[in-house]
């Protein structure tokens, strides 16, 4: 076993929680005190929680570069890379069509973007089972729980 | 005596018409996401915390109750017939569940299991009625120093004794911390950690952290693992009904199994994972037909561990309910819910929402008999549901997702925010860390701020009250030592060892 070999990824989060620490920091900083509340003001808890955090990453980092510590059965998986791109994808386009198309129509192009991520490419009748389950979502769920979610032009066309 | 008659009380509002609806709904919608692998009880009622706009409060809980039992039923199907554990509590039943299904036994794995929740979730549910209003009295003692070490208690136990690395479990629980404060101080009035961002004034709403975590994160690994091929469902053969032998060699795990559950789930530590895996231990020590275990499959290591599940369940409300002490990620979103009704969970909250309390407790007998109806009879109905393809399941799940997001604040930030956070949770899965102490730290974070602050305050700022007050110091001192004992214990054993894994998305 060579344990002291350094494992990146597990490294660069060690790394990365550290720098987070250091953002936690810098926020922290910024927060207002008022003069008249000194004993325990706003900051008290912040700069426990930027210690905390900074250790914590100080401990990973240290794991990081003694090996890591991902788990045997993670690292024998290769990641499917193209098929989180293309879920990546799905959401940036969920998250820029949802104003201008609505719900239904943007969760249509989410769900036939998912489903192609994970392999299943009958595109057409994606968008079909799509749009029949955004439409239910949206008339259904949204619609009991009271909340008042984007209606684009599908939605109010149907009497949304 | 008392707990009887409040407990009558309790039935008086649960059988009302509307309330045994909201149970029914409840109990049905939980199990079937229990039976989906990739849902979990957490989500479920993160995405449903909207009504809480809509229906009083009563009903609401009785909802969310019913999907947190449900779920813990559902979970042991697929478990048995797929052997993907649907929720982390159920990995053991995986283990000889699955076997027994192999050999052609699945119908009595699911009857045992079944029959085995029922046994356990009642006699759990009995341990809340029992067991609470003695929680309560001790409870009703504390003062803000008293609260803030048994928080700090339960934040080291949840993240960092249950789990692989204590380092992780306290990472993701700082990460917590940090959620939870952004907004406006409570006390103060001054925004932290909103980067100017107007939206963030008001707080990240844990709908947001919790379906970026356990569904888009979820999404994001199962797809980035897809070489995994096909599950492989295996069909329901045999009657449902268990022989004489299968009976007799159930109901002594089942009782085993729900008297180590239900303390373990009570302690401010909660999780259900270690009394299952204690169970499963147990029941291989007393089983009669050791072979069986790891073979064909051994009936106690499912009827035990089944048991110990639901019972630890049923034992996690009992600090949520008397102490305000969330100890997973559910009961964490339950509290939220309590908070958004404006209702503080706590000791007073027996005295101020007796008909909301009791008729919570009544309405879990209720769902106990409602869910071996639907687990046992209608069980072929559950099996259909795991038949839905992986792709469409996904994808269905975003698109819920979104909507449960979108349709708080309909803000593109907190959209963004949610895939942010999916990231932080597709790596957090695939590099091991938990990510319920997300959850609870964000939920738990900002209370136990307040009683800090009010602790010290009450003390003039000397911070030494948590030391001096003899029921602190001893909750701080259990806490020190549940963090550091393990660790000393492995430097003078060099021993190494590893907790159970950890699965998103469950309680």
């Amino acid at each position: 076993m060579d344990r002291m070999r350094i494992a990146l990824p597990e490294a660069f989060i060690g790394l990365g929680t550290l720098a987070f620490a250091g953002l936690v920091l810098w926020q922290t900083e910024q927060i207002p005190v008022s003069p008249l509340y000194a004993k325990v003001g706003p900051r008290v808890l912040p700069y426990i929680t930027t210690g905390g955090i900074a250790l914590l990453g100080a401990l990973l980092l240290w794991r990081g570069l003694r090996g890591g510590w991902q788990p045997e059965e993670e690292k024998e998986v290769a990641p499917d890379w193209r098929a989180v791109a293309v879920l990546t994808v799905a959401l940036v386009a969920n998250v820029t069509l949802i104003g201008p198309l609505g719900f239904s129509l943007a969760s249509t192009i989410l769900f036939v973007l998912v489903a192609y991520a994970f392999g299943d490419r009958h595109v057409v009748r994606n968008a079909g089972i799509g749009l029949v389950l955004a439409l239910l979502a949206y008339f259904g769920f949204a619609r009991t729980l009271g909340v008042n979610i984007g209606a684009g032009f599908l939605e109010n066309l149907l009497g949304g | 005596m008392e707990s009887l008659s409040s407990l009558a009380g309790g039935f008086a509002v649960a059988l009302t018409p509307n309330n045994l609806m909201w149970c029914l709904v409840g109990t049905t919608l939980g199990t079937a996401i229990g039976v989906l692998p990739g849902l979990g009880p957490a989500l479920t009622i993160a995405l449903l915390l909207p009504i809480t706009f809509k229906v009083d409060p009563t009903a609401a809980f009785i909802l969310f109750a019913g999907i947190y039992y449900g779920a813990m039923y559902g979970g042991s199907t697929t478990s048995i017939l797929l052997n993907t554990p649907g929720e982390s509590a159920t990995i053991v039943t995986a283990m000889e569940g699955n076997r027994m299904a192999r050999s052609g036994r699945a119908g009595a794995a699911l009857a045992t299991s079944a029959i085995g929740s029922f046994v356990a979730g009642t006699v759990g549910t009995m341990g809340i009625t029992f067991l609470a209003p003695v929680v309560v009295e001790f409870a009703l003692k504390f003062g803000p120093a008293e609260y803030f070490s048994l928080m700090v208690l339960a934040f080291v136990t949840v993240s960092a004794v249950l789990g692989a690395s204590a380092v992780r479990g306290l990472a993701a629980l700082f990460l917590g911390f940090y959620l939870g404060m952004i907004g406006i101080d409570g006390q103060t009035g001054q925004p932290r950690f909103t980067f100017g961002i107007l939206e963030l004034l008001d707080g990240v709403n844990v709908i947001v952290v919790a379906v970026g975590l356990f569904a888009v994160g979820e999404t994001l690994y199962v797809a980035s693992r897809r070489y995994a091929g096909k599950d492989e469902i295996i069909p329901l053969r045999g009657s449902l009904y268990m022989t004489r032998e299968e009976w007799s060699r159930s109901w002594k795990p089942w009782l085993r199994g729900t008297a180590l559950g239900f303390p373990i789930g009570a302690m401010p530590a909660g999780g259900a994972e270690i009394p299952t895996f204690l169970s499963y231990w147990v029941e291989k020590r007393f089983s009669r037909k050791p072979e069986e275990f790891g073979t064909v499959g051994a009936i106690e290591g499912v009827a035990g561990p089944e048991a110990a599940n639901n019972a630890s369940a049923a034992g996690v409300l009992v600090p949520m309910l008397t102490l305000g002490l969330p100890t997973s990620a559910t009961a964490a979103i339950m509290l939220s819910a309590f908070q958004s009704y404006g209702i503080n969970p706590g000791p007073l909250l027996f005295q101020t929402q007796p008909a909301l309390v009791w008729g919570l407790i009544a309405s879990l007998y209720i769902a106990n008999v409602v869910l071996l109806v639907l687990n046992l009879p209608l069980i072929g109905l559950w099996v259909r549901i795991l038949k839905i393809p992986a792709p469409l399941l996904y994808a269905g799940i975003l698109v819920f997702a979104t909507i449960g997001t979108y349709g708080i604040s309909q803000s593109p930030v907190d959209l963004i925010l949610l895939y942010v956070l999916g990231g932080i949770g597709f790596v957090m899965r695939r590099y091991d860390f938990p990510t319920a102490p997300v959850i609870i730290g964000m939920i738990l974070g900002p209370l136990a701020e307040t009683e800090f602050r009010r602790a010290m305050s009450i003390n003039n700022g000397d911070w030494t009250v948590f030391f001096t007050q003899p029921l602190s110091a001893a909750l701080l001192a259990i806490a020190v030592l549940a963090l550091l004992g393990p660790r000393l214990w492995d430097l003078a054993t060099r021993r190494q060892h590893r907790g159970p894994e950890h699965v998103p998305g469950d309680a």
